[in-house]
């Protein structure tokens, strides 16, 4: 990593059953993405709570992602509509903690959808690469 | 009941005490003829044609049959010369006043009275009063009496006007013996109400309805109007019939469930060009089934509404389905029933032309294909491209009452329009409308199409993400009877496999509530989508049933308390993978 370019660190929490698979698919593909994401499975997106996309954000990450099945089609049937609802009211309470809520991105991709996958993470990495550094951040560049 | 010994033209027959002469003689096949005896009316004897010679030791008696009382020791005679010789008698009265009625004048036919010494009268009514006794004992309206007196006597409703106490049930008519009585424009009026045909009160369904038992319809039944009637219940020998029954609701305990919901065709109305509900000619398949139907109103004559034999009909496939505008979706069953349809109007009237309009013909079973090419074979006519239009813009005289069908024929090129007599709409088949409550009530998930989704389309194909509750045919997708059989068969050996396990295999990610930790906010219960979240009043606490549980930890994260955590998924196992991610 050249000291000159900024790369964000992404964490994306990933639904088991749509995101994570999608994600997986876009491995097992062979598509080309930033390697700035760093993923962790959750059966649910409906299991994410909003404070650790607060905690990921305070500690060191520029970019929190949920992923979850398209609406309508979550494994759980409803899980995916609490994540919808509580993504509203973070991205407020970010903006009231100073956070800028461009930082926190909800996407639906399915278990097929790889490219989906590749194409979102590209552009969120490019976002960030704009918006610059996490002010939270600690200027811990280095982790 | 006593039983005693009676002699009917010379056969010793025994019967109970005081049981009707003319039961007793029908009994042993003895014809007696009567024109005012109806079994579930009390007998009357006024007709007298019943008239039978009764003997007593030495006491010779004239008597009608129909409310006779045998008693022990009668000797009876049907057919003796001085009761033919009473008949005739009879019989030339009631001519005299009855001329011109076909049941006399048969009944005159087998006495050999041919022409009656009193005249032909001209009435048509012989005043048995069935009518009026069944308006009043059996049914119970009260509308039919006897005014006048005398030679003038006659029935008729109150001051000889339409009764609005007449409840059209039409029991006057079916009693009445020489057929004098008519209901005006029945025939109309039960065809507006009911274009299918009438149905009676008490009837089965259908012929494959199951469990295959009368019902009866509780518009039409007398005994919902006036309280009357109740014959059913006399004839019933089995005792089966209860007017008093209400609608009831059962709860019953079940460990497994077999969602079979079904489908429902589409509303042929919501396509304008093709004018479903405003040209009488144009049927739904379903419409058509009916029609085509042995059972149905044409007894399986297909004929258009004026009842004329059609020379050409037209199919049109994928009406509604795989169409933008209403379902993208193919209906899976069109094309085959379809087939079936051309099939039977080519069988039932040789020389009708069929135009099948389809977009790709979908033979996709064992034997489809096959049955495709036959009716190639058979002269049905085949026409690729979409109906644009149904109207019935005719162009001369020769077309009209015709249909008239515009479609592209996308395999000559060109515009086609084609007269027909008939149309069946082959309608895309949908979801039920509550389809997606329905879902919800048993933890599904519905499709965009409202069709309930499996757990896994491949591995577990008749499975839900609800554990116990299993689906089988179109409530899953469109599919035909063989797929749907198959289907339920799965489905039925997936359950039995699952009660013959005796224990439930639980999810390993299971949501738990910590009970020191609820506050009992009631939060969590609306969340799960499986019902599997219970709040105990006493405790006050809320409680998870792991056997229900599907581990989605919707309800963890949601939990305000920290009480509810998830198996392998717990907030501090998530803090520390983050942490980990971000190497802090």
């Amino acid at each position: 990593m050249s000291k000159s370019e900024f790369e964000p660190r992404i964490v994306a929490l990933l639904c088991n059953w749509c995101t994570y698979t999608g994600a997986d698919l876009a491995g097992t593909a062979r598509m080309k993405y930033p390697p700035n994401v760093r993923t962790l499975r959750v059966m649910c997106s409906g299991r994410v709570d909003p404070a650790f996309v607060i905690f990921a954000l305070q500690n060191g990450a520029d970019g929190v992602m949920i992923g979850g099945c398209h609406i309508g089609d979550c494994h759980y049937a409803k899980g995916n509509y609490s994540s919808r609802r509580r993504a509203v009211i973070l991205k407020d309470t970010l903006e009231s903690l100073g956070i800028d809520p461009r930082r926190f991105r909800l996407e639906w991709i399915s278990a097929s959808e790889g490219d989906k996958f590749a194409e979102v993470i590209k552009k969120f990495t490019k976002e960030l690469k704009e918006l610059g550094p996490n002010p939270l951040n600690k200027g811990a560049q280095d982790a | 009941m006593e039983t005693i010994k009676l002699k009917i033209n010379g056969f010793e027959v025994e019967a109970y005490d005081k049981q009707p002469l003319i039961e007793v003689a029908e009994k042993l096949g003895i014809r007696i003829p009567t024109l005012c005896h109806n079994p579930i009316i009390e007998p009357y004897g006024v007709c007298r044609v019943c008239t039978v010679e009764v003997r007593h030791g030495r006491r010779v008696r004239m008597v009608t049959a129909c409310n006779y009382p045998v008693s022990n020791g009668i000797e009876v005679f049907t057919d003796s010369e001085r009761v033919i010789r009473n008949r005739k008698m009879i019989i030339e009265w009631l001519l005299g006043r009855c001329g011109n009625v076909p049941v006399l004048n048969k009944l005159a036919e087998e006495y050999g009275i041919a022409e009656p010494r009193f005249g032909r009268g001209t009435d048509n009514c012989i005043l048995c009063g069935l009518c009026v006794r069944v308006c009043q004992d059996i049914v119970g309206a009260n509308v039919l009496g006897f005014f006048d007196r005398g030679p003038n006597r006659y029935v008729s409703t109150s001051y000889d006007e339409t009764s609005d106490l007449c409840i059209t049930c039409g029991a006057c008519a079916s009693v009445c013996p020489t057929g004098c009585i008519t209901i005006e424009g029945l025939q109309e009026g039960i065809y507006k109400e009911m274009p299918m045909g009438p149905i009676t009160p008490i009837h089965i369904d259908f012929m494959q309805a199951v469990p295959k038992k009368a019902v009866i319809d509780h518009d039409s039944c007398i005994n919902f109007k006036t309280g009357g009637c109740k014959v059913c219940v006399d004839v019933c020998e089995a005792e089966a019939i209860d007017h008093s029954m209400q609608e009831t609701e059962k709860e019953v305990d079940v460990g497994t469930i077999l969602l079979s919901t079904g489908f429902k065709l589409q509303d042929g109305r919501e396509l304008k060009e093709y004018g479903y509900g405003k040209y009488p000619n144009i049927l739904t398949s379903l419409d058509f089934e009916v029609l085509n139907n042995a059972n149905g109103p044409t007894g399986g004559k297909i004929v258009t509404q004026d009842g004329k034999i059609p020379k050409a009909i037209g199919i049109i496939h994928c009406v509604g389905s795989r169409d933008k505008k209403y379902h993208e979706y193919c209906s899976r069953v069109c094309c085959m029933y379809a087939l079936k349809f051309a099939h039977l109007i080519k069988e039932k009237i040789h020389d009708c032309e069929v135009y099948n309009f389809y977009i790709d013909m979908r033979c996709f079973g064992k034997g489809y294909e096959e049955f495709y090419n036959r009716l190639l074979r058979e002269g049905v006519n085949f026409v690729r491209g979409k109906v644009a239009e149904i109207s019935d813009a005719t162009l001369d005289k020769s077309e009209e009452g015709k249909l008239i069908l515009r479609a592209e024929d996308t395999m000559v090129g060109t515009v086609r329009r084609i007269p027909v007599d008939m149309v069946v709409l082959c309608l895309a088949v949908e979801a039920q409308e509550d389809a997606k409550s329905t879902a919800r009530l048993f933890g599904c998930a519905v499709g965009k199409d409202y069709f309930v989704n499996e757990k896994h389309p491949k591995l577990a194909p008749v499975s839900t993400p609800s554990d116990g509750v299993f689906i089988a045919g179109m409530v899953q997708g469109p599919k035909d009877i063989p797929d749907t059989v198959a289907q339920a068969g799965a489905a039925s050996s997936a359950i039995l496999s699952l009660i013959q396990q005796k224990e439930v295999e639980t999810e390993v990610v299971t949501a738990v509530i910590e009970e020191s930790m609820c506050s009992g906010c009631h939060i969590c219960v609306d969340l799960c989508p499986y019902n599997a979240i219970t709040f105990y009043q006493d405790r006050k606490k809320s409680e998870i049933n792991e056997a229900l549980c599907k581990g989605c930890g919707t309800c963890v994260a949601a939990c305000p308390a920290g009480a509810a955590q998830q198996r392998n998924f717990k907030d501090v196992q998530i803090y520390a993978e983050i942490r980990g991610l971000l190497a802090i």
